[in-house]
């Protein structure tokens, strides 16, 4: 599956999607770029008067990157989203720098373990010149059958 | 290894991942881990990688789907480690 494959089977609206391109997707990882428009809407409220990508943002960019991108690859074409929900399971990220609006951000995950529909990342997250904004761990499932558990 | 002695390994193992102190503290065959434990199926994959290395077996996909009981859990282990055994 090519990125582009990838980045079309993403289940997110325009709204709430945060990955623009990706540089690497192998069976252990994935490279992944996205840029924080200006006007995003969060930035008027978080916070008043004072723009700041909210940590659950950088969070769920982490993981639409680093860890939903890698699922579909490594589900490669097993998966039909009609039938199936992602969920992110547990997060444990330290936040290191602030991100403003306009700036440009690289994650780059690695994978722990991907058993029984379970996806467990170690992510990181650097700005255009590698110094770490945030890393830690996320992970997520895949549940076949939405009437289930 | 006896069934007890796995059920005691079980329990060591699932402490982390259940809130619910009695229905641990009483454990036994019965005892179902999403009704009883109340674990989720993330929890529930967590459970079974520690049960793999402390018991040091491989499950795959199918045993893992059976794995909901406790009852159910020893006898998964039980055959993988007699298959261990046998190799």
């Amino acid at each position: 599956m090519n990125h582009q494959e990838i980045l079309k089977k993403l289940p997110y609206g325009k709204d709430f999607l945060f990955v623009d391109e990706l540089l690497d997707v192998n069976e252990n990882g994935v490279v992944g770029r996205y840029t924080y428009k200006e006007n995003l809407y969060f930035y008027d409220s978080h916070f008043k008067n004072s723009p700041v990508t909210p940590a659950v943002i950088l969070t769920e960019t982490l993981a639409q990157i680093g860890l939903v991108c890698l699922g579909l690859y490594l589900l490669k074409d097993d998966l039909d989203m009609q039938k199936a929900s992602l969920a992110m399971t547990s997060s444990s990220i330290d936040f290191l720098k602030p991100v403003y609006p306009g700036d440009k951000v690289k994650v780059i995950s690695e994978k722990i373990y991907f058993r029984f529909n379970k996806l467990s990342c170690r992510v990181k997250m650097e700005d255009e010149t590698g110094n770490i904004i945030c890393k830690g761990t996320i992970s997520g499932m895949l549940i076949s059958n939405l009437n289930e558990q | 290894m006896s069934k007890e002695e796995i059920i005691a390994e079980l329990k060591t193992i699932i402490k982390p991942y259940s809130e619910e102190t009695l229905a641990l503290e009483n454990i036994d065959e019965n005892t179902d881990f999403i009704t009883d434990l109340k674990i989720n199926s993330a929890n529930l994959v967590d459970i079974v990688l520690d049960i793999e290395e402390k018991f040091k077996i491989e499950i795959d996909n199918d045993s893992m789907a059976k794995m909901l009981t406790v009852k159910a859990t020893v006898e998964v282990i039980e055959s993988k480690l007699q298959t261990n055994v046998g190799e």
